[in-house]
């Protein structure tokens, strides 16, 4: 019983969180544009514009909301819905943290430990293009369904790189479960011979599976340099041309949440998830509790400087022509993960007796 | 060819070194460039508090301007109104009354003076135009409004008040060598 409410809680709290850093991400990729353009941003709303935000809600709620009389209505609203749920649906295989107790009885920071953890991200995130999918097709719209079109291929093709990428990650862990690739993260010896704590990141081993798998979630996210599904300049929004008020809403907060659990995801992969040097130090003199919540903070930070760091690229990087993304993702993306993952093999084969 | 500027740069399609082909060195680069712009100094100005200084030479709201011991300058004359490409200026012209002379210099004054903001297209003719020194064009903005009516602005509006007087000594220094 305990332990089911600890799990809602656990819920509720990761719902509100990806919902607060969604729309947060909202503000901040504001204030990053701005500061990277060489300017000041949103600063009316509050105190540095930090109730922004909540007008933009407001403005999206108050908004009329069209349904084109051309569309497949049922559809038309299943898409955003889908979309939503799917990128909240992800965030419940990640190990927020170290355990937390109650009572002297541990409560693992993660609302599912199943042993495909890794499998579930994946299925679920295969699962959010049909929301794209759908509201494009269900537009009845041009530009819509291209949108549509573009977001599927472009989705299943660096799904098969970022796979391959993470087969490495998986077979140097020898788990699918998340719980297992993050803790196989933390003490250790570097490389065999530095010894390190909480530091023994995937990063180290797996420098350009790091990097496909980074340029993957990029696409898998939609985003900038691989924004095709949405390009304001060629598809005047992509598959939510037609969306309005807070059905658009829910397409664009889906996306932020998106960018935060893959940020979550890439550090549990790579960062090494909740380690950080010195947690096994401070488990030892600590209450378990902010030990569990000082682990969180650490997934957290790494998480937030993807999301800043998806946002550094946004405004970095020009969007790629659309042979140039397939041939990115099949000719050069495909054919190197699977060389890491013959390397990694052989690596593992030669110094793990 | 002759080179039309020096600034030119001839574009070779020359292959690509595998560095370069690799893409990520140039994307570092690409990155670093935008991490540093965070630290300058925006560029914006926060408007309704901060506003920018206009040059010397902008043409805003039309002011009739009165000498110094508050006499209205126009007499009326309709150089302004003859020279205005957008016919945006109305003058009715009246004469002078016995007791009237504190209020207007000469012995014909403009009862009505309007110009029409919507028409007008701040040229500046009508300032170049006067041959009274008695309209110049200021920095100031014509203000928004729903109604089109509200955009015919007459003297109440364009003439200055003695007790907030409009500046135009940069402006002719810059136009006007008197």
């Amino acid at each position: 019983m305990a332990i089911l409410i600890f799990k809602i809680a656990l819920i509720l709290i990761l719902f509100l969180i990806s919902l607060g850093v969604a729309a947060y991400a909202t503000y901040g990729e504001r204030k990053v544009a701005a500061f990277m353009q060489d300017r000041i941003g949103p600063d009316r709303a509050g105190p540095f514009g930090l109730l922004q935000p909540i007008a933009d809600g407001t403005k999206m709620f108050m908004k009329e909301e069209i349904i084109p009389n051309v569309s497949d209505k049922l559809l038309f609203i299943l898409g955003p819905c889908i979309f939503m749920v799917t990128s909240l649906m992800t965030s419940a295989v990640i190990p927020w943290g170290t355990a937390m107790e109650f009572g002297g009885v541990k409560y693992a920071m993660q609302v599912a430990d199943i042993n495909i953890g890794i499998l579930y991200v994946f299925g679920v995130v295969s699962l959010g293009v049909y929301g794209i999918m759908i509201g494009g097709w269900a537009s009845n719209n041009k530009f819509a369904l291209l949108g549509a079109v573009r977001a599927s291929s472009q989705m299943i093709s660096y799904e098969l790189a970022m796979g391959m990428s993470l087969i490495a990650v998986i077979m140097m862990s020898g788990s699918l479960s998340l719980t297992d690739i993050v803790t196989s993260q933390g003490d250790g010896k570097l490389w065999g011979f530095i010894p390190v704590s909480g530091l023994n990141w995937n990063i180290f081993y797996q420098p350009m599976g790091f990097i496909i798998f980074l340029i993957c979630a990029f696409a898998e996210c939609n985003r900038t340099p691989f924004d095709l599904p949405e390009c304001d300049t060629e598809l005047i929004g992509g598959f939510h041309t037609e969306y309005s008020s807070m059905k658009l809403g829910l397409y664009l907060f889906a996306e932020y949440i998106n960018m935060f659990i893959s940020g979550a995801i890439i550090s549990c992969l790579y960062f090494g998830g909740y380690n950080f040097p010195g947690l096994t130090y401070l488990s030892t003199v600590l209450n378990p509790n902010i030990v569990a919540l000082l682990s969180f903070g650490a997934l957290f930070a790494k998480a937030i400087f993807f999301v800043f760091f998806f946002m550094w690229i946004r405004w970095t990087i020009p969007r790629f022509r659309y042979d140039q993304l397939m041939k990115l993702g099949w000719q050069i993306l495909l054919p190197l993960s699977i060389i890491n993952v013959l390397l990694t093999g052989g690596v593992l084969t030669i110094f793990n007796k | 060819m002759i080179q039309l500027t020096s600034r030119s740069k001839v574009v070779v399609d020359k292959k690509m070194s595998f560095k370069e082909k690799l893409y990520l060195p140039a994307i570092a680069k690409g990155m670093a460039i935008t991490f540093m712009h965070m630290f300058k100094k925006a560029a914006t100005l926060r408007y309704p508090e901060v506003k920018r200084e206009f040059a010397p030479v902008y043409r805003g709201m039309h002011v009739l301007k009165r000498d110094e011991e508050g006499r209205e300058n126009c007499t009326a004359c309709g150089l302004c109104a003859v020279a205005c490409p957008a016919e945006a200026i109305t003058i009715d012209g009246a004469e002078r009354q016995k007791g009237e002379e504190k209020l207007y210099r000469e012995e014909k004054y403009a009862a009505k003076y309007e110009i029409n903001m919507l028409r007008c297209i701040f040229c500046g003719l009508c300032e170049e135009a006067c041959p009274k020194d008695a309209i110049y064009l200021t920095d100031r903005i014509v203000e928004s409004s729903y109604t089109r009516n509200s955009f015919v602005f007459g003297k109440d509006l364009l003439v200055e008040k003695m007790d907030d007087r409009i500046d135009i000594s940069k402006r002719k220094k810059e136009y006007h060598i008197d």
